[in-house]
């Protein structure tokens, strides 16, 4: 990627894009990957109140999966998951 | 002899109070130092006579003070605060956030020594300190440059070229609590003057949003001090551009300095603020006597005009240049340091010489500048000087 | 700068000097004079001595140190002659002028320095006894001023000390009055030798 250089900046580093931190991509810090297993899943969306990465992909109330582009892998909603079957299990990348 | 226009007698931080009134800022933080307090004192007045639509804001220390200045700023109001020595030095950290934010605050600053010992009265430590910040440091002689610095720092500011802060300092009690002549100008020609500000970025604008403060790392953070760099050059022609407006509106001729009696000059005295007054007063006395004498006055040094300087005194055969404030290098002040780095290429250069004066509100009288002269004198005729670095007025 | 005078004002804290300074630039200025007034800042207290100075000149005045060769000096508690040299630096042909009941014969004896000057005494305390009601012998002090250096009219001037006490004093046009009388007086009753 090319950097841009002082004069194509905004000045004082501020940042005038909303919402532009969805385009980092933190996923590449993983070391351990929740798997989702949706067999055992019953929507309570506890693991997405406590992602603090918002790396839990929710519509319409259902869990759909795990945003891998920003999810860093670090295991509290496999935590955090109340199944005694864990729904999301720690696994090495 | 009758004058012409109607003058007042005010003390500077009166003026600058005033100065303020008339530029009528959303936000005012506030905290009391002397030899400042009487600013945010008599604009507490104006605040309560409903004479300002500002929002004072009263806070528990400078480094508050300036926090809050910076956090009006960036959600988009003209907001100031002022301050002196010990406060300065709090607020630190915070010059180079200001600074850094691009956040065009214009502040006096009332010039005062810092302690230890401790000490209320004038000199250059406190700003002299600050000069690495990234803020813009505009001086003043008198009440009236002071009030006159202060209307046009709100311009140089926030001109979209420059966003940068602006210091405007003047000496504490000699400018800030003597009562002198000025003139004020009228309510709305300062109002038109400095007109309506325009944020380049506001956290306010809730249409499109901004964040002040990311984090940038080593890839980014170069670009944004060049930008820095960049808009100080930029302020240099600034300066002289609301100077020009300035005088059209006032009369009254500004620039990066004030050149007394230069022009044949060969022995000079650079000096600041109020103390220039009092070698003025010298120089027509010596003048009188057919001395070849003049004097240079420094009023911008963020930026540094350097070209401009070593051109004003490329005729000088001795120059002493006199520093209100100690460096410690023990090669000489802040002033003489730079000035003598800005002779480096120059084809012709003048004796150059040192002298430190005035620390913690020292009287410097017209015998002490009478003094600096007769050694620039034996300085010429011996063709060096005897002594780089002199403290002018310290008992042996 | 040949008309230019300046002024040094000897007191103790509390006595008006620094008010005193001020409101003869305000006045004098109003006069269409160039002025400068301030006082000596330092850990003041209440009856610690103190200066206070003043230049009026006809151009404009750059000097921005302290005035240390007076042309008058103003004495406005004569405790102060002995412990303080109140004399330094005072310009040949100048004035003292103290505040005191004394003959000014007795004070120059009491100053014990000899020159081409000339001393000057007003019961200042007194007056300002008898006409605001309080020992703030400062606006008597300008009184008396006016009388020994006639740099500007006396009445013009007293027209606007009225203007700048009024707006000093809002509403209290007793203090306004006292103080004028005051002056009034002491232009009157100072005495010189």
């Amino acid at each position: 990627m090319t950097l841009k250089g002082y004069k194509d900046l905004p000045e004082g580093g501020v940042i005038t894009e909303k919402g532009n931190s969805a385009l980092y991509k933190t996923g590449e810090w993983r070391s351990m990957r929740p798997n989702y297993y949706p067999e055992g899943c019953v929507h309570c969306l506890i693991c997405w109140v406590f992602c603090p990465d918002s790396a839990i992909k929710v519509e319409n109330g259902k869990m759909l999966g795990i945003d891998y582009d920003h999810c860093k892998g670090c295991g509290i909603c496999a935590r955090e998951c109340p199944r005694k079957e864990k729904a999301l299990q720690m696994v090495k990348e | 002899m009758a004058l012409e226009i109607k003058q007042v007698a005010m003390t500077g931080n009166e003026a600058v109070a005033n100065a303020i009134k008339q530029i009528n800022p959303d936000v005012i933080a506030a905290y009391p130092i002397t030899p400042q307090t009487d600013i945010v004192q008599f604009y507490s007045t104006f605040v309560a006579n409903g004479l300002v639509d500002t929002q004072m804001v009263t806070v528990e220390s400078e480094h508050s003070a300036i926090s809050a200045t910076i956090g009006a700023s960036a959600a988009g109001a003209r907001a100031m605060t002022a301050t002196s020595s010990q406060g300065l030095a709090l607020m630190h950290e915070l010059l180079h956030i200001a600074s850094g934010f691009r956040l065009p605050i214009a502040m006096p600053v009332v010039n005062r020594a810092v302690s230890a010992p401790i000490n209320i009265h004038c000199d250059h430590s406190d700003t002299m300190a600050a000069l690495t910040t990234g803020w813009i440091q505009i001086y003043g002689e008198n009440a009236q440059e002071a009030y006159d610095n202060m209307i046009q720092a709100v311009k140089i500011a926030e001109d979209p070229r420059v966003k940068l802060p602006v210091m405007v300092c003047y000496d504490g009690f000699i400018t800030s609590h003597a009562v002198e002549n000025l003139v004020l100008l009228p309510d709305e020609k300062v109002k038109e003057f400095v007109g309506e500000y325009k944020p380049t970025h506001e956290l306010f604008d809730f249409d499109s949003p901004v964040t002040f403060g990311p984090l940038v790392l080593p890839d980014y953070f170069s670009e944004i001090k060049a930008q820095q760099a960049e808009a100080m050059l930029a302020a240099k022609e600034v300066i002289l551009e609301v100077a020009k407006e300035f005088e059209k509106m006032s009369g009254r001729k500004y620039g990066y300095f004030e050149g007394y009696k230069l022009e044949d000059a060969e022995r000079v005295i650079v000096v600041m603020s109020s103390t220039a007054g009092t070698a003025k007063a010298v120089v027509n006395e010596l003048r009188a006597q057919g001395e070849k004498v003049g004097l240079l006055k420094p009023r911008v040094i963020r930026p540094f005009p350097a070209e401009e300087y070593v051109k004003a005194l490329s005729g000088a055969k001795v120059v002493g240049v006199m520093d209100r404030a100690e460096t410690f290098s023990t090669q000489g002040g802040q002033l003489f340091t730079e000035l003598r780095a800005a002779f480096y290429e120059a084809p012709e250069r003048p004796l150059m010489r040192n002298y430190i004066f005035g620390l913690g509100g020292r009287d410097t009288t017209t015998a002490e500048i009478r003094k600096v002269f007769e050694q620039l004198k034996q300085d010429q005729e011996r063709g060096s000087v005897d002594r780089k670095v002199t403290h002018l007025d310290v008992r042996v | 700068m040949s008309n230019l005078v300046e002024i040094r004002w000897h007191a103790r804290g509390g006595q008006g000097a620094k008010t005193a300074s001020t409101l003869l630039a305000e006045a004098a200025l109003s006069a269409g004079k160039y002025v400068q007034g301030f006082p000596e800042y330092g850990p003041e207290r209440m009856g610690a001595p103190i200066l206070a100075f003043n230049r009026i000149g006809d151009e404009p005045i750059t000097i921005h140190s302290n005035v240390e060769n007076p042309d008058v000096v103003m004495v406005l508690d004569p405790s102060l002659i002995g412990p303080v040299n109140v004399a330094e630096g005072l310009k040949e042909g100048g004035v003292i002028v103290v505040n005191t009941n004394l003959e000014p014969e007795a004070v120059r004896q009491k100053l014990g320095v000899s020159g081409n000057y000339t001393v000057a005494t007003v019961d200042a305390s007194g007056i300002a006894v008898a006409t605001i009601g309080r020992d703030i012998p400062n606006t008597p002090m300008i009184g008396a001023l006016l009388k020994l250096r006639e740099f500007l009219p006396f009445e013009s001037f007293m027209e606007r000390m009225r203007i700048d006490l009024e707006r000093k004093f809002q509403g209290r046009q007793a203090i306004v009055e006292g103080n004028l009388n005051a002056m009034r007086r002491a232009y009157q009753e100072v005495k010189q030798a």
